[in-house]
């Protein structure tokens, strides 16, 4: 087809993509992350907010690399394909709060879009509320859309301003160099580490890095983008990156087969609760907020690494909005909802349908 | 006569929806869209194929891609 060149987006490139990542998602558990959490962007920024001391539940404490990884590995294919174009200017501060309310939602829930996938995969069967919430919120989204509703136009601009995001994640990747991990220790220097919890639980930083950097790179070339997805469809009947998701959730359900992680069931799955209306509903507030912001959180990552400053502010949105998750008790724990989760994502929900029902049209 | 959309500065699904709206209107047997991202040129180029239309060239200058599109 004439317009894509990029062997990458098109639609065996898309598929491919979602099975590399559907296979090294499940070895990154296999290596020590979490369970279901091979990769989780919602769940490691909050452990990068807790890592940093933004909020201080000391069972999320960790600088994950793979984040770092998504970021540099996006900025890496965009120079090498001449696809870095800085641009910021599209109501960056409304990035910022859809950001924050995506987290809190996606807290509610306990993971982002990919989680979900991954959880499912991992026999979670609370993860089918979760997606079916996913699809709902994106649903109320694409409303929005069609009503014309837009966020408005960036703007080019400096080099330098592009670079802040990457550089934050390269700061970020020098504190893990400078103050690593002692064992037995709560803190190393600035950063704090978990003891217990999942933030204890990690691969190695090194692996986490590469496998984050590949992902970075194959995600910037094909687009992926587990919220589009949905959207896609909804809107165009589209199964492009549609087909993408769908390769991710099958080949991570294989693997999770092969390496014995498939455990069907509700009960006593890791890192999450049973409480269905709030998977449910803390994953349509964070669906609405990546369909009104444009892109899931992994998409977001990719984005800042090429360029785009908007994305890099909704970035910070999510990781400030896991430090409100976890300081003000919104955030879920296996025993269900957090005491203000439900407020939260009431609130949350009069936040995203003010922004999407307000700025409309008007692209001049 | 070719209508030109000005998608510059928008991201997807934007620049899809309004290159589907002009088709869906009618009016136009050819359609420049301008869009300033890689991303939204496949996006735009791929709902057009879908809806039967043909990607003519693309050129691109100073970052901005001009597709053209014909009703096929």
């Amino acid at each position: 087809m004439k317009g894509i060149k990029n062997i990458f987006a098109g639609p065996w490139g898309i598929v491919g993509v979602g099975i590399v990542i559907g296979i090294l998602a499940p070895m990154l558990q296999k290596l020590g992350n979490p369970g279901n959490m091979g990769v989780c962007v919602a769940c490691f920024e909050r452990d990068i907010a807790g890592a940093l001391g933004l909020h201080r539940a000391d069972v999320v404490q960790y600088i994950r690399p793979e984040i770092i990884g998504f970021v540099l590995g996006s900025l890496a294919a965009a120079y090498l394909f001449k696809e870095f174009r800085p641009r910021l200017g599209s109501a960056p501060i409304v990035r910022f709060v859809l950001g924050a309310f995506a987290m809190i939602g996606a807290l509610v829930f306990l993971g982002c879009p990919w989680r979900a996938a991954l959880r499912l995969a991992g026999g979670d069967g609370n993860a089918i509320l979760g997606l079916l919430g996913l699809i709902s919120g994106i649903w109320i989204g694409t409303l929005f859309l069609k009503g014309g509703f837009n966020l408005g136009r960036t703007q080019k601009t400096h080099q330098t301003a592009g670079w802040m995001l990457p550089l934050f994640m390269i700061g970020l990747l020098s504190l893990m160099i400078v103050f690593p991990q002692v064992t037995g220790e709560a803190k190393s220097g600035v950063l704090f580490y978990s003891l217990k919890g999942p933030g204890s639980m990690h691969a190695p930083l090194a692996l986490s890095l590469i496998i984050g950097l590949l992902i970075g790179f194959l995600a910037q070339r094909s687009r992926f983008c587990t919220m589009g997805a949905i959207r896609d469809f909804i809107l165009f009947r589209q199964m492009h990156l549609l087909s993408g998701f769908i390769a991710l959730i099958v080949t991570a359900l294989v693997v999770n087969f092969v390496l014995g992680q498939f455990k069907p069931g509700f009960e006593g799955q890791p890192v999450a609760h049973t409480m269905h209306l709030w998977n449910f509903l803390g994953m349509t507030l964070s669906g609405l907020a990546f369909c009104l912001a444009g892109g899931c959180p992994g998409r977001q990552l990719f984005l800042a690494g090429e360029g785009d400053g908007d994305a890099a502010v909704f970035v910070l949105g999510m990781i400030v909005g896991a430090g409100f998750a976890h300081n003000f008790g919104l955030a879920s724990s296996a025993t269900g909802v957090g005491p203000y989760g439900i407020p939260a994502v009431v609130i949350g929900f009069a936040v995203c349908l003010f922004i999407g029902l307000t700025m409309r049209k008007n692209i001049a | 006569m070719a209508k030109t959309i000005d998608a510059r500065g928008l991201s997807c699904p934007q620049p899809v929806l309004m290159t589907l709206d002009e088709i869906k209107a009618g009016k136009f047997d050819e359609i420049v869209v301008m869009v300033d991202n890689d991303a939204s040129k496949e996006n735009v180029s791929r709902a057009a194929t879908s809806r039967g239309w043909v990607v003519g060239e693309i050129d691109e200058k100073g970052g901005v891609f001009n597709l053209k599109i014909r009703k096929g």
